[in-house]
């Protein structure tokens, strides 16, 4: 198959994802089609069971689809070892989970500095200059050597953005990052994932039930019964220092 | 990743689970304590044996009628008559043997002993004078019979402690007359209990020159045993061989595969010794081992459970980049560094109470009983709780290195 425009960093056709449970199959993703441009914020929304935690795992390189192609900086993705993809979600992917995933009983700069260890290509020199510039990049710099336990969940949750941005990924996503937070600690850490769009144009896949969360996003895609419902432009998107509504 | 981190990474892991971490350990500490333990008492116990053969000189030589491989007394041999006037005459030739400095016959029966009306069954050893030297014998009260006694074929007993009990009850046995065959014997010495630590029981012996034991109690002409000492330890192998050579001379033996005789030498006869306390020993540390075996599996469930708990842990560095090598060793670094740690443990805990035993056994009991630290059985622990390590968290670490990231992540 012909390489797709190198313009997008993600390219999906027709992709598929369906469980068995030894009876009978449960289609989770029934084929959908799209391409996200580099530097696009895009947000994915739908109800509970749409699928959208099925697509953001298989573009996240953290599971396979069952069929469909999946072109991920013009690589076909579908074709990798895990050891490939291991490799490609260290060096060009960020996540930002729901639940944080902090380590515990570690410390900030430990937890920053986890995808450093799995690094190929990151000299050792270089891991503790990163981790910092990461930390102080979500304004944590003070709280650099506390333990993560003494963190409140916003600020958790900007220690696992630091540790998505420390290897300097091309994209970053995001699986309801707000969903545990307070509003205004929400509010927050979308005005520094947007921050991460507009100023350094990264790449955002949000995913997210909250509409006025997607709006921080340029684009909307909504699943429905794993498919793609509608996909839109957001009009009037929310600035970075929005006031945020939650 | 590098070993330093993977190192790190394993330890913090141990680490933020202290309690556990100990727990689970308990079983390896348990294993190799009793190993070591075991392998310090057997090297300590060894020691004792070895010193209470050795103490009869380890320059001495022991000349058997008949051919012995192994045991060191033998019914056939007892009553062969290969060793004869004729071959110590050879034997005492420093031409024959350069290194040989002493030379006593020995002359073996069995009989009844009596004094008045109490009667005994005792053994006869008949000996020269050198027999006080060679075995270490101190009489109680008394003196040996003297090698004029031995030319003479003087009727002199020494008795043995036992011996002089039964035959003489409460009395001074010195200077009265014993009962053998008709013949009276006069006792000159009286040996003190020795409670049988000898290879030779002499408590219920009678000694006397081996000349008299030939003429009035035995009736041979010939020799139960030739006990010879070389000029020093180092000369012994080479005096046994100029000793072997001698009597197949005498013997006129071409073929050493027919030899009717049978040299040993206290060495041979410690390195026999030796060899049965270490197959006991061994025996004793197979059984330990179970212990240990019992550790890896307790090792490997512990690791399990901790798996399914750090489900999310394992799913969130795989998607940070970890592959599956680098779970996979993480884990099996876990189990063989807690492995080693309870090793080292073990280690340090069963040379303690070995040293305690030890200590015990040479002041409370007066044992002249060393302790030994055991190097043997130290490198094999540690071997071993390493090997443990990498069998019984094996299976765990496999399972850890397989989870899917989704799934992984999605474990609540």
């Amino acid at each position: 198959m012909k390489p797709e425009t190198i313009e997008n960093i993600i390219s999906v056709k027709n992709l598929k994802k369906s469980y068995h449970d030894g009876v009978e199959a449960t289609t989770a993703l029934a084929g959908v089609t799209f391409d996200v441009r580099k530097g696009e914020f895009v947000a994915i929304m739908g109800p509970s069971g749409s699928g959208k935690s099925t697509l953001l795992h298989l573009l996240g390189l953290l599971d396979s689809p069952t069929s469909g192609t999946y072109h991920f900086n013009g690589k076909n993705t579908t074709t990798f070892s895990g050891d490939q993809l291991a490799d490609l979600r260290n060096r060009e992917l960020g996540f930002v989970f729901q639940a944080f995933n902090l380590l515990a009983r570690t410390s900030v700069l430990e937890n920053v500095k986890l995808p450093l260890i799995y690094s190929e290509n990151i000299p050792e020199s270089e891991w503790n200059a990163r981790a910092t510039k990461a930390i102080e990049a979500v304004g944590l710099g003070h709280r650099i050597n506390h333990d993560q336990s003494e963190l409140s969940g916003g600020e958790r949750q900007r220690v696992a953005i630091a540790r998505a941005l420390v290897t300097d990924p091309e994209i970053i996503f995001a699986d309801e990052p707000t969903g545990n937070l307070d509003s205004k600690s929400g509010k927050n850490v979308m005005s520094i994932l947007q921050g991460l769009n507009e100023k350094e144009g990264k790449t955002i896949i949000l995913i997210t039930h909250e509409t006025a969360t997607a709006e921080h996003a340029e684009r909307i895609i909504r699943l429905l019964d794993g498919e793609i419902e509608t996909d839109t432009k957001v009009r009037n998107r929310l600035g970075a220092d929005a006031e945020y509504v939650k | 990743m590098t070993y330093r981190h993977l190192f790190k990474t394993s330890l913090t892991g141990l680490s933020t689970n202290r309690s556990r971490s100990f727990l689970t350990i308990l079983g390896i500490v348990i294993g190799i304590t009793a190993i070591m333990l075991v392998v310090s008492l057997g090297a300590g116990a060894q020691g004792l044996i070895l010193g209470e053969v050795q103490g009869l000189g380890t320059n001495t030589i022991a000349i058997i009628p008949g051919q012995i491989s192994t045991s060191p007394s033998n019914v056939s041999a007892l009553y062969s008559d290969s060793l004869k006037p004729a071959d110590v005459t050879a034997l005492l030739n420093k031409a024959n043997v350069p290194n040989l400095v002493s030379l006593m016959p020995v002359v073996l029966g069995a009989s009844t002993a009596s004094y008045n009306s109490n009667t005994y069954q005792v053994t006869i050893f008949g000996a020269t004078d050198l027999i006080a030297n060679i075995f270490n014998l101190v009489p109680s009260e008394g003196q040996f019979f003297d090698q004029t006694d031995v030319a003479g074929a003087a009727s002199v007993a020494v008795i043995g402690a036992d011996t002089a009990t039964y035959l003489f009850d409460n009395q001074d046995p010195l200077n009265q007359s014993i009962n053998i065959k008709g013949r009276n014997f006069r006792v000159v010495a009286v040996l003190p209990k020795s409670g049988g630590g000898s290879i030779f029981d002499f408590d219920s012996m009678v000694i006397m020159p081996y000349t008299t034991a030939q003429t009035y109690v035995t009736g041979q002409k010939y020799y139960n045993r030739i006990i010879t000492q070389a000029t020093n330890d180092a000369a012994v192998p080479e005096t046994a061989q100029d000793i072997r050579l001698t009597l197949e001379e005498s013997h006129n033996i071409t073929d050493p595969t027919k030899d009717d005789f049978t040299v040993q030498t206290q060495q041979s006869l410690a390195d026999t010794l030796g060899t049965i306390t270490s197959a006991l020993t061994w025996f004793l540390v197979s059984v330990a081992s179970i212990a240990l075996f019992v550790g890896g599996v307790g090792i490997m469930n512990i690791m399990l459970v901790s798996v399914t708990e750090r489900t999310r842990e394992i799913g969130l560095r795989k998607a940070l980049g970890a592959k599956d090598r680098d779970i996979l060793s993480q884990f099996l670094l876990e189990a063989v560094l807690l492995t080693i740690i309870g090793g080292i443990v073990g280690i340090l805990l069963g040379s303690s109470l070995a040293f305690l035993v030890a200590f015990i056994l040479s002041h409370a009991l007066g044992l002249n009983w060393q302790f030994v630290f055991p190097w043997t059985g130290a490198a094999l622990g540690l071997t071993v709780s390493a090997v443990i390590g990498l069998v019984f968290g094996g299976y765990p670490a496999n399972q850890a290195s397989k989870k899917s990231p989704i799934e992984a992540l999605r474990y609540e």
